[in-house]
This record gives C-alpha cells, sequence and structure tokens, in this order.
C-alpha cells in the first residue's frame, strides 16, 4: 500500500459477521499511513461503528443490501465513505447519550463514538442511495488516541 | 464470547472473553444475566479482562445487565476492566455508573 496516496473499496452484504473485516482493513490502512496501534484502533473501531449503523439502521438487515465502504488515503489525510441502500434516517434524532435521561439508555452511542475518534463525521442522503456517511481523520498528527481527551 | 463462571462466597464471578460485539457477544451476555436472575444469582461481578473487543452494542449490553440486575435488587460490579474498554466507558460518562475493581478478593469483599 502506497501510505500517501491509496484508493481502496469494499463491499460487503449486510451481515454482522462482515464487519470486522471492514474494521480490520480500517486499522491495516492507518497503521500503514503511520497511525499508532491506538489511534488505528480507534479509527477501526470508528468504522465498526458505521458499518453495523449502516447494516441495522441503514440496511434493516436484510442481506440482499450491500454496505459499500471506501478508504482515501491523501495528502495526510483518510476519508472513509460507508452508504448502504436504505432509506436513510435523521442524525439529528438520534439523543445525546451524555444526558442524565439518556446515560443508561441501552443504545444510541455509535454516533457519538465515530465524532469521538474521527475528525470529522458527516451524513448524507443521495437521492435513492441510502445513508451516506463520510468520516475524515487528521494522520499528520499520529496521535488519533489523544484525541479522544 | 465465551463465559465460565464460579461462585465465590455467594457472589457470582463471570469471567467474559472475546467480543461483546453487535450481533455476537452481547447477546449472549444478556441472555447469561437473564440465566442469573432465574437462577437468584443477584449479585454478579464480571471479570472483563479476557474481552478482546467491545463496540457501542457492547456496552450498551452493560448498561442494559447493570439495569436488569439492579432491579431485581441485586448488584453487578465489573473486575479487570481493560483500557479500551474503559475509555469507551470513560466517554459516555458511564465509569461512573459501575463500580470497578481490579482485585478480585476486595471487589468480592465489597459485596458485603
Amino acid at each position: 500500500m502506497n501510505p500517501e496516496s491509496e484508493h481502496i473499496e469494499i463491499t460487503i452484504t449486510s451481515r454482522f459477521e462482515n464487519i470486522e473485516l471492514v474494521q480490520v482493513i480500517a486499522e491495516h490502512i492507518c497503521e500503514c499511513a503511520g497511525l499508532d496501534d491506538d489511534g488505528s484502533h480507534w479509527v477501526g473501531m470508528a468504522v465498526r461503528e458505521g458499518v453495523a449503523n449502516a447494516i441495522k439502521h441503514g440496511n434493516r438487515l436484510d442481506t440482499r443490501k450491500r454496505v459499500f465502504t471506501t478508504f482515501d488515503v491523501k495528502e495526510s489525510r483518510l476519508a472513509i465513505h460507508i452508504r448502504d441502500e436504505g432509506e436513510g434516517f435523521d442524525p439529528a434524532q438520534v439523543a445525546d447519550p451524555l444526558s442524565p435521561i439518556n446515560i443508561m439508555k441501552t443504545s444510541g452511542r455509535g454516533i457519538f463514538y465515530m465524532k469521538t475518534f474521527m475528525d470529522e463525521v458527516d451524513f448524507s442522503f443521495p437521492d435513492g442511495r441510502g445513508t451516506e456517511l463520510v468520516m475524515r481523520k487528521n494522520l499528520a498528527t499520529r496521535d488519533g488516541a489523544a484525541e479522544q481527551d | 464470547m465465551k463465559t465460565t463462571s464460579r461462585n465465590v462466597d455467594g457472589i457470582e464471578i463471570l469471567s467474559l472473553q472475546g467480543k461483546i460485539t453487535i450481533g455476537s457477544g452481547d447477546v449472549q451476555l444478556r441472555d447469561l444475566i437473564a440465566q442469573c436472575m432465574s437462577d437468584g444469582k443477584n449479585n454478579i461481578l464480571l471479570d472483563m479482562s479476557g474481552v478482546s473487543t467491545i463496540d457501542s452494542s457492547g456496552i450498551g449490553e452493560l448498561v442494559g445487565s447493570f439495569t436488569t440486575v439492579t432491579n431485581r435488587g441485586g448488584r453487578l460490579k465489573l473486575l479487570h476492566l481493560p483500557g479500551k474498554v474503559t475509555d469507551l466507558l470513560q466517554v459516555t460518562q458511564l465509569i461512573t455508573v459501575f463500580e470497578v475493581h481490579d482485585d478480585e478478593a476486595k471487589a468480592v469483599a465489597s459485596f458485603k
């Protein structure tokens, strides 16, 4: 892999057991690009959460639908696109997991973790193409774990 | 996820090994706690030292387990929390919810 400029794509069916495959690829890309073990782990965690959301909330566990993930490394920045084939959802409706009324809820922390471990997290809804999640990470800091604090 | 259980001084110690993630260990953990409640084992110490990976679903199940046990009048505490699990509990402020121990004997004694 070229650590300076690379484009990698992976398409999976909507099965939870496929999540780890995408996570492992994400971590490997980060390691090749120079992130330390902790930083690579947390990017992998964010990818895990994004793919899990795409499978569960986007494609609603329909194994006929796919999840498309692309990784682009360029100029010390990593851009990750995760797109599903579902109906789309409004991320603004996701409750704040740190709110006292939500802290004991059993769900609703995935997007929070993504935002914690990545520099940028955005959602878009291309017409008829499900939800697209875009996450970006500056690899030049070489210190992913420290940014969660 | 693999689990082993043993009872020390009336405290059920559940050792969790492997992944607690969506579609995998999360449901197992829920079933495990339900079985303990069914068996009347309401004081539970979860040994997390063997947990290799946990995600938001796994964290959610820990919260759900805590609520289930507490609502039954029992107590659920955590033992040997791996660093990255600690990180995930800290950023979501859940570390203040759970009682976490590093020493099994002291953890068992804390139920008295």
